[in-house]
């Protein structure tokens, strides 16, 4: 199991069958954007269809991992029990994704040193067996 | 003005309060109150009514309150898709459809909230005491859309709405350089506003600017001043045909013209969409809404006399003052640095009631009520010979929005 950064007690992820074949890439710790076989568009969150041409046809494009960080909020409030306060919560533009962007956590780092445009790369948190939950820390 | 556009004759609410404070009404029985004080403030009676509208995740259903209210004949039921705060207007837009085809001729669009007595929006719905024992993590069934949107990013933590409109106001902060304190400004000039409103929940407590740099920071950068209050209590507005408003009690107030939001690949908003386009993300994304408003209505912002615009959070505002053109991209936080928002001498009066922000949470729909109020020159603000009031609701959502007009 991994290095830990938040509780057990954090929401899980809520999946439909559009969106769990992404959790159980996420499991084996492969971070993958939904790329679609038709113009090869790509895009998170995954859908049933790609909003450039319709198709109904798609895969998963595994990314690097690095990015930098879009923008972020220090969050001073807990959503689960026992958690560090504040938590990072940041929007990551992924590096090769074909301008792709993730919801994460930036953990690894001071939360007052967070800043827009820190490069920073995926780190899989192990929260059980079963759910691996991609956070990222400062490149470096 | 054509004179066949629907028109708005009556207002009314319930006590606001802090939220929990009313135990003893039923979130229904509420709504109720509200919608039976804005057709007596009509002069109509509720034999008149046969139309009732209201907006996404409301519990009142139309069919109940119709039946405890002694409708007799409800002929138009109807509820937006927009989500919670983005669908006040559009609630308004429906009732306005429906009296000019014919369908009604006397809607009353409502909204009740005593979220004490149910789930907390913007709670995080979870045991955060860290005393319930945790099951292992695992992948849970969303069961809805909705929840399969939110859902891929709560492992995140993301449940908070502060927390979510903290991101397109933090990426507005790094674009323009827009500060806490312009931010700090604005919850200072509502708070104003409210001091001199007796229905306001936040009415007795003043609050300068050092209050506000002084408030604890909740998701940052927004502190807790920047956040709206959560509330309970009701407000409705009654809707009819230009004839219908001819003798009635108020002067009526047309709606000149409404426009609903959603711009391509918008989803939910910055709360659970990372991939809103880039040139929308530090934005309101209601632009292309509004700039479909002023066309549809023949005038343009510097028409406007005074303004009730959602204010869930202070930079969600700043962010809207420029979608509707008030002031350029990038200037939101010099606009209210200059006092533009204050009722008395601002360019822009704005939120003339104290807002979400301080007068009461009741999901926008007690903008309409104001903007109605501020027409009349009914406000305890008021901006005189007022005569077009633009209406918004919730930004960073898609939205939608109506302009008020007074003949
Ligand atoms: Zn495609």
């Amino acid at each position: 199991m991994s290095e830990r950064f938040f509780p057990d007690s954090m929401p899980p992820p809520m999946a439909d069958a559009t969106t769990l074949p992404w959790w159980k890439e996420a499991a084996k710790h492969r971070l993958v954007v939904q790329r679609c076989t038709s113009c090869q568009h790509t895009c998170l969150p995954p859908s049933p269809v790609c909003s450039e041409c319709r198709s109904t046809e798609s895969d998963w494009q595994e990314v690097s991992g690095r990015g930098e960080v879009y923008t972020f909020t220090r969050v001073h409030r807990p959503v689960a029990g026992n958690q560090e306060l504040p938590f990072v919560i940041a929007v990551i533009a992924l590096k090769g994704s074909g301008g792709v962007r993730m919801m994460s956590n930036v953990v690894g780092v001071k939360p007052e040193d967070v800043e827009i445009g820190m490069a920073v790369e995926v780190i899989w948190e192990d929260m059980s067996e079963e759910l691996a939950v991609p956070r990222f820390r400062p490149v470096g | 003005m054509s004179g066949s556009k629907a028109q708005i004759v009556g207002v009314g609410e319930s006590k606001y309060a802090r939220w929990g404070k009313i135990g003893d009404v039923t979130e229904h029985a509420l709504a109720c109150q509200a919608i039976q004080r804005a057709v007596e403030d009509a002069g109509l009676s509720m034999d008149d009514v046969d139309g009732l509208a209201s907006f996404a995740e409301d519990r009142n259903e139309a069919v109940f309150i119709g039946a405890e209210l002694g409708i007799p004949r409800l002929r138009f039921g109807n509820m937006v898709w927009m989500p919670g705060g983005g669908g006040g207007c559009a609630a308004v837009a429906n009732a306005a459809m429906a009296v000019e085809a014919g369908q009604a001729e006397v809607v009353v669009v409502y909204r009740s909230l005593c979220q004490g007595q149910f789930f907390r929006f913007g709670s995080p719905g979870m045991d955060t005491s860290g005393a319930a024992e945790p099951e292992a993590p695992t992948v849970k069934q969303a069961d809805s859309l909705m929840i399969a949107s939110i859902g891929f990013v709560m492992p995140y933590g993301m449940l908070m709405a502060a927390a979510a409109y903290a991101l397109p106001t933090r990426r507005h902060m790094h674009l323009y350089g827009t500060t806490g304190d312009q931010l700090g400004m604005l919850a200072v000039t509502f708070r104003e506003h409210a001091s001199r409103n007796p229905r306001a929940v936040m009415g007795g407590r003043p609050m300068t600017l050092d209050d506000y740099r002084a408030s604890p920071m909740i998701a940052d950068p927004h502190r807790l001043f920047d956040c709206c209050l959560e509330s309970d209590g009701a407000c409705a507005v009654v809707v009819t045909t230009p004839e219908r408003a001819r003798d009635l009690a108020k002067q009526p107030v047309e709606i000149l013209a409404s426009e609903q939001g959603a711009p391509k690949g918008y989803g939910f908003g910055t709360f659970s969409n990372a991939n809103v386009p880039d040139e929308l993300y530090a934005t309101g994304a209601n632009e292309e809404m509004a700039n479909r408003l002023w066309g549809k209505a023949g005038i343009g912002p510097n028409d406007v006399d005074v303004a009730q615009l959602y204010d869930h959070f202070t930079g969600c505002v700043l962010m809207q003052l420029e979608d509707y053109g008030f002031c350029k991209r990038g200037e939101g936080g010099p606009f209210i640095e200059s006092g533009a928002l204050s009722w008395h001498g601002g360019s822009l009066p704005t939120n003339t009631h104290g807002g979400s922000l301080s007068e009461a949470y009741i999901h926008g729909l007690n903008h309409v009520v104001e903007g109605v109020r501020s027409l009349r020159g009914e406000s305890t603000s008021p901006v005189e010979n007022a005569e077009v009031c633009l209406v918004t609701s919730a930004a960073c959502v898609p939205s939608s929005a109506v302009l008020l007009g007074r003949k």
